[in-house]
């Protein structure tokens, strides 16, 4: 009893002065934002230029200047999985856009009842787990019970496929995944976009002869440019981070050949399985410039121009 | 009211900072931290109770994850020095990894002593848990015997005896073509898993796996180019079912026996009696594994973290003497999750010399007994587990793109010797 009572005694003579009070309020996010976001950035810019045995602790880091990034650039898997990232962003990222504006449009134009029930139908890859996602699909991916494969042959009559053990078939495999995953999101996206544009436009367009499809291209198309900007930047940035889908579907190995290793993926390799942090944050932060140079390149393209329509 | 209320907040307040602070007086009992994965942490389990016995005033908690995440989660543990546990389980190609370090304490020192204790181990085990600088950083508990398990009505079937199935591992595969051919079963899984146990055969003095001691870089060498052929001539001959170990098809293939043999460590008798292929019981055979190769398939240990509360440390070895020198507790874990012991003084109960039922009434204990005390121990060296992963890969380029063997060993040694001095 006595401790609670003194505690009680204490606390009555804590005031909070209301110059304070904003920034003990907004004290949670900012302690957490340093916890987990700052310092962990800057321990693997720290990190990058360090050899380090993780096992001896901390204190036996030994700094080796840019010898991680010179390792890195030389590393023929780390180019290699480069371009196994630039494939999937590519050959999921292109068509998530390529059919989520036609789609947006559609269920925009011709679902009006039903629309809210078919968006959130598509949506919902996007916020299942993706360990439940990566099961699901090996086991329709699967060789000898798949329904992939039992599909291809009732329909064309192809013999099975080794999707997940092959290395020229697990890119696909894995690139329509993240499609199937990711378009509902960007369905959304273009969706909201679709209903800023007014609708005077249309009516204009229509009184002057324009058709559908006229209307689309010098309407629609221009209208959705920011969001473009904004979907396309958030596939080229979630593209080159692809880490979960590739890693739970090859057991975090990355696959035969190491076909389906992304950079992300080996990063955590070269880290946890290989043992190297010293070599595995000198390639994230490479990783890093890549996507701040895409996500820049990506603005140059799509970004409005000042002073001009 | 106002001041009611605020006095209230107050009090709940003061309450829940009283009650953060009781469990904090209530643990001034000592406790024991035990991090471990499955079937370890059964074994360590088992052994509370004749712990309790010694320590009525000492608790034993055991952290279990599953087997990567402890492994990842004791690496950074060791790393930050946060969150170490008192005695951590590891597996043995990890204690390979953790020993080249210095996070774990060397046990060979005062006041525990554990070179004296050399001689009461299987050898190879023993000698696994010691570093380049020749401290013992760990202590032994089980280990896996290397052997050949083969389907005896299947080998009858195409007319062939143990003896023409071991000795050499060209015979093995001869062996192979003609159980395919009398009875379309398939020698082994995978042609990888022939190839990662003749590289383990004929390893010089000094040189490790895949790299010397000096890191010079082994593969491009006739014990890799020999194992590759072998393997390559499995998969011409579609011996193999190409099928990775632990997978729905691995299992199944047991089921339905169409895989005629299987090389594991022991342990894997267990595994395939319980869950694997229970209905195949009796038609099994143990042998040595062909040429007489003995290797181990993997093993536990038992450490300490060098930066662990130094007040548990003397508690700490004594739990981890109880785990391994303890005859009963040793034959408890062997009883019951097939654990062999490392222990020698275990070796000479006639619990060896029971008939296996999975094994149709074989001895076969007594074998990897046997086995055990011949396995040597191997250099291990940080970049092992690249080198598995390349070394597979160009095997993989080998056996299904049809790459020349002398350029994806040339290929392989490359890639290492990049890597071998990081």
């Amino acid at each position: 009893m006595r401790p609670r009572a003194s505690l009680t005694a204490a606390l009555r003579n804590v005031r909070l002065s209301p110059r304070w009070a904003p920034y003990v309020f907004v004290s949670p996010f900012l302690v957490l934002f340093a916890v987990f976001g700052v310092f962990p950035l800057l321990f693997s810019l720290w990190l990058a230029f360090q050899s380090w045995e993780p096992t001896s602790g901390l204190d036996a880091m030994e700094f080796v200047g840019l010898g991680n990034f010179a390792f890195a650039l030389q590393d023929e898997w780390f180019w290699k999985s480069l371009q196994n990232t630039a494939w999937l962003a590519l050959a999921s990222g292109l068509p998530q856009h390529a059919v989520a504006i036609p789609l947006a449009v559609l269920l925009h134009q011709g679902f009006t009842r039903l629309r809210d029930v078919t968006v959130g139908a598509y949506f919902l890859p996007y916020i299942t787990s993706t360990v439940a996602i990566a099961i699901m699909f090996s086991s329709l991916f699967s060789t000898d019970f798949g329904l992939v494969n039992a599909t291809l042959r009732a329909l064309l009559g192809i013999e099975p496929v080794d999707w997940l053990g092959r290395p020229e078939h697990i890119k696909p495999a894995i690139a329509v995944i993240v499609f199937w995953r990711y378009l509902g999101f960007n369905v959304v996206l273009y969706l909201a976009a679709l209903q800023t544009i007014p609708r005077d436009l249309y009516e204009a367009a229509a009184l002057d002869g324009a058709g559908r499809w006229r209307q689309f291209w010098h309407i629609t198309l221009p209208g959705l440019k920011p969001m473009m900007f904004f979907g396309v930047t958030l596939s080229v940035i979630g593209g080159l981070q692809l880490f979960e889908e590739p890693f739970i579907l090859t057991g975090g190995k990355g696959g035969a050949d190491q076909a389906a290793m992304t950079s992300a993926v080996y990063l955590y390799r070269m880290a946890f399985d290989f043992n190297d942090f010293g070599g595995a944050s000198a390639m994230s932060w490479l990783l890093f410039v890549v996507v701040v140079a895409l996500t820049w390149l990506t603005h140059r393209a799509f970004a409005p121009r000042r002073g001009g329509r | 009211m106002k001041a009611t209320g605020r006095t209230t907040r107050r009090r709940v307040l003061a309450a829940g900072l009283a009650a953060a602070a009781w469990p904090a007086r209530a643990g001034a009992r000592t406790t024991l931290q035990v991090a471990a994965f499955p079937l370890v942490d059964e074994i360590v389990r088992a052994a509370l109770p004749a712990w309790r016995q010694r320590h009525p005033d000492v608790a034993v908690q055991i952290v279990s994850r599953q087997y990567a995440d402890h492994h990842t989660a004791m690496t950074t543990a060791l790393s930050t020095s946060a969150h170490l546990p008192d005695v951590m389980a590891l597996e043995a190609s990890y204690l390979g990894r953790f020993s080249l370090g210095a996070g774990l304490e060397e046990l060979s020192r005062e006041p525990y002593h554990a070179d004296r204790l050399r001689d009461r181990f299987v050898r190879y085990a023993f000698d696994q848990a010691v570093n380049r600088r020749g401290a013992v950083v760990a202590l032994p508990t089980d280990i896996g015997p290397g052997t050949l398990l083969y389907r005896s009505d299947l080998l009858a079937r195409a007319g062939i005896g143990e003896a023409e199935l071991t000795p050499s591992w060209e015979a093995y595969v001869e062996a192979g073509v003609r159980v395919k051919a009398a009875t379309g079963a398939y020698l082994i899984a995978n042609a990888q898993a022939l190839k990662d146990i003749v590289i383990r055969s004929g390893i010089g003095p000094g040189e490790g796996l895949y790299f010397d001691r000096q890191s010079r870089v082994l593969v491009n060498s006739p014990r890799f180019a020999r194992a590759f052929e072998l393997a390559r001539r499995v998969r011409r001959g579609r011996l193999d079912a190409r099928v990775s170990a632990w997978s729905n098809e691995w299992a199944e293939g047991f089921k339905r026996g169409t895989l005629a043999t299987e090389l594991s460590g022991a342990w894997m008798v267990g595994q395939m009696a319980n869950w694997v292929a229970p209905q195949t019981r009796g038609l099994w055979r143990a042998a040595q594994l062909p040429e007489r190769t003995f290797v181990g398939y993997g093993g536990t240990y038992y450490a300490m973290p060098r930066r662990a509360d130094p007040a548990r440390k003397a508690l700490a070895w004594d739990l981890i003497r109880l785990l391994t020198l303890d005859r009963e507790r040793q034959f408890a874990a062997f009883r019951s999750q097939d654990a062999f012991p490392a222990l020698l003084e275990t070796h000479d109960d006639p619990f060896f010399d029971e008939p296996l039922p999975f094994l149709g009434g074989q001895r076969a204990r007594v074998l990897w007994r046997d086995a055990a005390r011949r396995i040597g121990a191997l250099e291990v060296h940080k970049q092992n587990n690249f080198a598995d992963e390349v070394v597979g890969t160009e095997l993989d380029n080998v056996l299904d793109r049809g790459k020349d063997i002398g350029r994806a060993l040339a290929d392989a040694e490359r890639l290492l010797a990049r890597r071998a001095h990081r």
